[in-house]
């Protein structure tokens, strides 16, 4: 028999930037809130030996260990599905904060056309736009509903921009002025301008400058130390979890935060939640945490594996299309890049913040024309300058050997000096895209681990080819002597670092038929459990999610709060 | 220090080294051990030091210098050992730019992280069931890196006395290149591991002890940084960021504690 615990107000389950949000805004307003984390418990201290490429980039020493528990990937449903057994397309966080710890704070907006994607596609260019099979819809909330949460996310995190002049309409300008620029974000400014773009600098959670947040977090300016994206952040300076709102929580008193506590499944008792059940993995103890309200805040894959394994909801089932958990899953096309080489040009590739970059939308959303193109949706073109780590960067152009002599000259010449320009294209959701339960593979704790059945379509390598054509003439109006680009997307492989921008599963929606919570993130079958982050998104948007997931953060936690008041379906 | 009094030091300590590495030699052959063309087996070829980094560092006659005790083994035999010093000195040779893998200790490096939790695979999903899998996949195997190691090791060994009947560290350079350029595409037929699997891992890792802090028993001196200006670990980067490149003396995590 487990333990049982006395009741809380409301049990947020993972505690990073979407739990950590919840628990702020919560306590903040009177509720008694318990946060069960996995993983272990996290400072800035721990970081003063992060300046460590080996460990904590190649290592992964802050991201979920896979022998207790990982995902199985198939292409399609006639391949059997594997476990992911090493790290590679995406990386889990773990441990308090979550990947919010080891992020690289590129914290974006996603465009008005985002929230109607499928009106809008319709409206300008024919129902027939949309091929069969991909399943993409409307998000049940506007661009302008969803500005003030965006706003105060922005303002909590302390983003440090300039305004997007081709992105939605901002009701207030970012909190903190853009981060500095170097010569290559000026060289890339000056091409983009000439090729008549319109750049701007990529809004930074590394903040420009110190900044006091409206909780009355106090933090200091980001110092390009190099060591940012798979990093914590020695000085506080980057924007997470562990530095803004965990902090608020705690002070209210109302925050009972248990770190090593996993959860393994939501208690139900008809259409109400009353609790999860946890293991206290220091003991191996089973422990029941009843509460009024539950919040799932484990990330897009546990979101949906706890919602499948504690039978909650309708399991979406692919081949009718029917039922909701686990649909529309959707990633990122990152792959449409180039590289330039410049044989007189020497640049600082070594320093650089995790956010630190210029980037253009002419090419995100629909900012142009797609009548003669076969995808919807593009991506933004940036380049970023994140600290070319040595181990990670051997930069040759693509005809040189990948070991010996030539293979280590030219990785010792082109290292400061090569520059890429990247492309974060949109993921569109297909109908045999999704996640389900695996049928072989068990956690540490016994219980089946999430099975992801996806791959590249031709959508994605349409807008890998155009992007990174794109890239490449902006890489040549910057006077790079050589260029390489990509030619072919290839299949989706889970072996190669693309982006920890995985989304769906628990999607949201107007429509309780066709999603699986309003937009207050309230499940439509079981109004006491909200599901929060990436996993709510019904397609990915040419962009980095973390705004996106702070911003219905804030929106989930008002509706929490309104219904703690007066219960019942929000929306 | 600036770049200069670095180099100036560097030739102080080198010449040093060769004086000893000199009278060490005398030592060996005044003692009467066989050496040379000779295979020296056992124990006894053990302690003999060949061209490793020990002697240059002895305590009592090095300026400052101190011996660097992590340049034993933990995990490989002393063959084995030759074997990855000389592949990954094939992987990332010495040249006019700087050290190779060899002198980086790229090979004690790959020795101590197969020792551990890396070797162990401690923090991958080994549960089975086992399946071959397609390539998108990634790793499906059951055996952990130090195994892969021990076996490919093997294997290349056998290879190599069936194709130029000596042993792979007494090959000359062309010959390893052609050993590892067989493995790499595949062209070796094996069981139990994949050659290229095996090549792969042997190149990542020789970049890590070519490239990771000093810490690891790798990167030697920081040479590795040195030749590509990686300044390693700084506090901050704030005035140069908005500048031209800028060659900074990298500094490592010692100077943390
Ligand atoms: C290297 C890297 C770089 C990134 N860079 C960017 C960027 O520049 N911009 C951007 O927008 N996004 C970026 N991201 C993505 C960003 O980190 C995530 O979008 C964000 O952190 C998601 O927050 P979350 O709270 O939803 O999930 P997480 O941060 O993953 O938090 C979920 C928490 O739940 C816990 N948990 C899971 N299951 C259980 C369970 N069963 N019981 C108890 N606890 C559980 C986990 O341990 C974790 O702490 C990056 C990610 C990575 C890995
Ligand atoms: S680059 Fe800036 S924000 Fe990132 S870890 Fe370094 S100091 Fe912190």
């Amino acid at each position: 028999m487990a333990k049982k615990m006395p009741k809380t107000d409301v049990v947020v389950v993972g505690v990073g930037w979407g739990g950590g949000i919840i628990a702020s805004e919560l306590t903040k307003q009177g509720l008694n809130v318990v946060g069960l984390e996995r993983g272990q418990e996290r400072h800035t201290e721990d970081y003063y030996m992060v300046h460590d490429e080996l460990r904590y980039a190649v290592r992964y020493e802050l991201m979920q260990d896979l022998s207790k528990e990982t995902l199985s990937f198939r292409s399609n449903e006639k391949m059997r599905a594997l476990p992911m057994r090493q790290y590679g397309s995406f990386l889990m966080g773990s441990g308090l904060g979550g990947a919010g710890v080891h992020w690289n704070g590129q914290t974006f907006r996603f465009l008005p056309y985002d929230f109607n994607i499928k009106s809008a596609t319709i409206e300008r260019y024919g129902k027939n736009k949309i091929p069969a099979g991909m399943t993409i819809q409307d998000w049940g909330i506007t661009y302008d509903e969803i500005e003030p949460y965006y706003d105060k996310f922005e303002k909590m995190a302390g983003i440090s921009g300039e305004e997007n002049p081709l992105g939605g309409k901002r009701s207030d300008k970012y909190p903190t002025k853009p981060m500095k620029h170097s010569e290559q974000m000026k060289m890339f400014k000056k091409a983009t301008e000439n090729l008549k773009y319109h750049p701007y600098t990529v809004p930074s959670a590394n903040l420009s400058e110190a900044y006091e947040n409206p909780d009355g977090i106090k933090r200091s300016a980001c110092q390009y130390c190099g060591f940012c994206e798979r990093f914590g952040c020695e000085y506080g300076a980057k924007a997470d979890p562990v530095v803004t709102v965990i902090p608020v929580a705690n002070k209210t008193g109302k925050f009972d935060l248990r770190t090593h506590s996993w959860v393994r499944k939501v208690l139900h008792n008809g259409d109400k939640a009353t609790g999860v059940l946890y293991t206290d993995v220091t003991t191996g103890e089973e422990i029941e945490q009843p509460a009024d309200v539950v919040v799932l805040t484990s990330y897009v894959f546990n979101n949906a594996r706890l919602l499948l394994n504690s039978k909650v909801g309708r399991p979406y089932d692919p081949s009718t299309g029917k039922g909701v958990i686990g649909k529309n899953y959707a990633y990122q096309v990152v792959k449409g890049a180039a590289t330039g080489y410049f044989d007189d040009q020497k640049f600082n590739n070594f320093a650089g913040a995790g956010a630190l970059g210029m980037v253009i939308d002419d090419f995100n959303g629909d900012n142009f024309d797609h009548s003669d193109l076969d995808f919807i949706h593009g991506g933004y073109l940036s380049l970023t300058q994140t600290g070319q780590r040595p181990i990670q960067n051997n930069p040759i152009p693509s005809d040189s050997p990948t070991w010996g002599k030539e293979f280590k000259q030219n990785s010792l010449k082109y290292i400061n000096k090569t520059l890429s320009v990247g492309a974060m294209g949109a993921s569109m959701p297909f109908q045999h895209h999704y996640l389900d339960l695996d049928p072989t593979y068990k956690d540490t704790f016994g219980d089946p681990i999430v099975r992801m059945t996806f791959d590249f379509e031709e959508q994605d390598r349409k807008l890998a080819k155009f992007t990174a054509k794109k890239a490449s003439g902006i890489l040549k109006e910057m006077g790079a002597d050589k260029i390489d680009a990509m030619e072919e997307l290839g299949p989706y492989n889970i072996t190669t670092y693309q982006s920890t921008h995985n989304t769906g599963g628990v999607i949201m929606g107007a429509d309780s038929e066709t999603s699986a919570v309003n937009n207050y993130l309230q499940m439509w079958d079981m109004e006491n459990l909200f599901v929060v982050g990436a996993s709510a998104f019904p397609h990915n948007g040419g962009y980095n999610p973390t705004d996106t997931v702070g911003a219905l953060a804030y929106r989930a936690a008002e509706g929490i709060m309104k219904y703690s008041k007066n219960g019942g379906m929000l929306a | 220090m600036d770049k200069e009094v670095i180099s100036l030091a560097d030739d102080k300590n080198k010449e040093q080294a060769e004086r000893e590495r000199l009278s060490r030699r005398r030592f060996i052959k005044n003692s009467g051990y066989a050496v040379g063309g000779l295979a020296v087996g056992g124990v006894l070829g053990g302690v003999i030091p060949w061209d490793t980094d020990e002697k240059k560092t002895n305590p009592q006659t090095k300026n400052n210098k101190t011996t660097n005790f992590t340049h034993a083994l933990m995990n490989f035999s002393q063959n084995e050992f030759k074997m990855v010093e000389a592949a990954s000195e094939r992987i990332f040779p010495k040249d006019e730019n700087g050290p190779g893998a060899k002198e980086l200790g790229v090979a004690y490096y790959i020795d101590h992280q197969l020792a551990g939790s890396y070797g162990l695979n401690a923090r991958d999903y080994m549960q089975p069931p086992f399946f071959h899998g397609e390539k998108v996949q990634g790793y499906q195997g059951r055996l952990r890196r130090k195994e892969i190691f021990r076996i490919a090791l093997k294997e290349m060994q056998n290879y190599s006395q069936k194709k130029y009947k000596k042993s792979f560290a007494n090959l000359s350079a062309e010959e390893q290149d052609a050993i590892l350029t067989d493995f790499a595409e595949d062209k070796v037929n094996l069981m139990t591991v994949s050659p290229s699997g095996f090549f792969d891992l042997l190149r990542s890792m020789t970049l890590e002890g070519v490239y990771s802090d000093p810490l690891y028993s790798g990167n030697k001196d920081m040479d590795g940084w040195r030749m590509r200006n990686f300044p390693g670990n700084q506090m901050s980067y704030s005035d140069i960021i908005t500048g031209d490149f800028k060659e900074i003396p990298p500094k490592s995590l010692r100077e943390h504690m």
